[in-house]
């Protein structure tokens, strides 16, 4: 499978995007499926879209950048967290 | 690796704070970090600035949780101020600005770089998605019950 290019978007493309790349990296290759990720702050989302697969967000983005959005916050609270990788991996592998 | 343990500052655990405003919350608990020498005094205005536009405010359910920070530059030394709320206050929610979330819990983050946020977060992230650990931090009366809750 070619490897996924994620992006993960948080309001300052540091914090919350952090651990949230992590955690998918970490879900996604224990699911065999290769991926790469790549942080941004929410102003830097639409330019950025275009090269993405897939983007995984933390904090509002706009729903018109043509790449399917899931929201990330799962990662820190825990609720939802099942769904929401199992959202990921059907994202990617479809 | 850092773990929240070593960063929480045991004179910063501040049990049943009376706030009327997520502002005043993170007031209150940047006034004891900055009296403790770990933070600037543009630090709290920072935080409360920050959280107008980009909200901490974490859905768990029944106890929420916020998670404020902002940037380094106002940060002296590395640490974690921790506050429960006599009475819930208003936070909004991360992914969603419109959504208002009663915090009972306040985790306020001074960070210095990255590579010690992102360890911190995890740790902050596992101990909030433990209910049973946030009830017992909500019932501390008192720094070292709280403390004690974190470990």
């Amino acid at each position: 499978m070619k490897k996924k290019l994620i992006l993960v978007v948080c309001g300052t493309g540091v914090a919350t995007s952090t651990l949230v790349a992590a955690k998918v990296e970490e879900e996604m290759q224990a699911r065999g499926i290769p991926v790469s990720t790549q942080q941004c702050k929410a102003a830097e989302v639409r330019s950025l879209a275009p090269n993405a697969d897939l983007i995984v967000a933390t904090t509002p983005v706009p729903n018109d950048l043509g790449k399917p959005v899931i929201k990330g916050l799962a990662f820190l609270t825990g609720i939802g967290r099942d769904a929401v990788l199992d959202q990921i991996e059907k994202a990617l592998r479809g | 690796m850092t773990m929240l343990a070593d960063l929480i500052i045991p004179e910063a655990l501040c049990p049943a704070i009376d706030a009327g405003s997520a502002s005043a919350a993170i007031e209150f608990l940047s006034a004891r970090l900055m009296a403790l020498g770990k933070v600037r005094p543009s630090f709290a205005a920072a935080v409360i600035a920050r959280e107008a536009t980009m909200p901490t405010g974490l859905p768990l359910g029944d106890l929420n949780v916020a998670i404020p920070h902002t940037d380094p530059e106002h940060v002296l030394a590395p640490g974690v101020a921790v506050g429960t709320l006599r009475t819930p206050v208003q936070f909004c929610s991360m992914d969603d600005p419109d959504e208002r979330l009663p915090v009972r819990i306040v985790f306020l983050l001074a960070l210095t770089d990255k590579k010690l946020q992102l360890n911190l977060l995890q740790h902050v992230a596992e101990m909030i998605q433990q209910p049973q650990r946030l009830e017992q931090l909500i019932a501390a009366t008192d720094a070292a019950a709280m403390h004690a809750a974190l470990k």
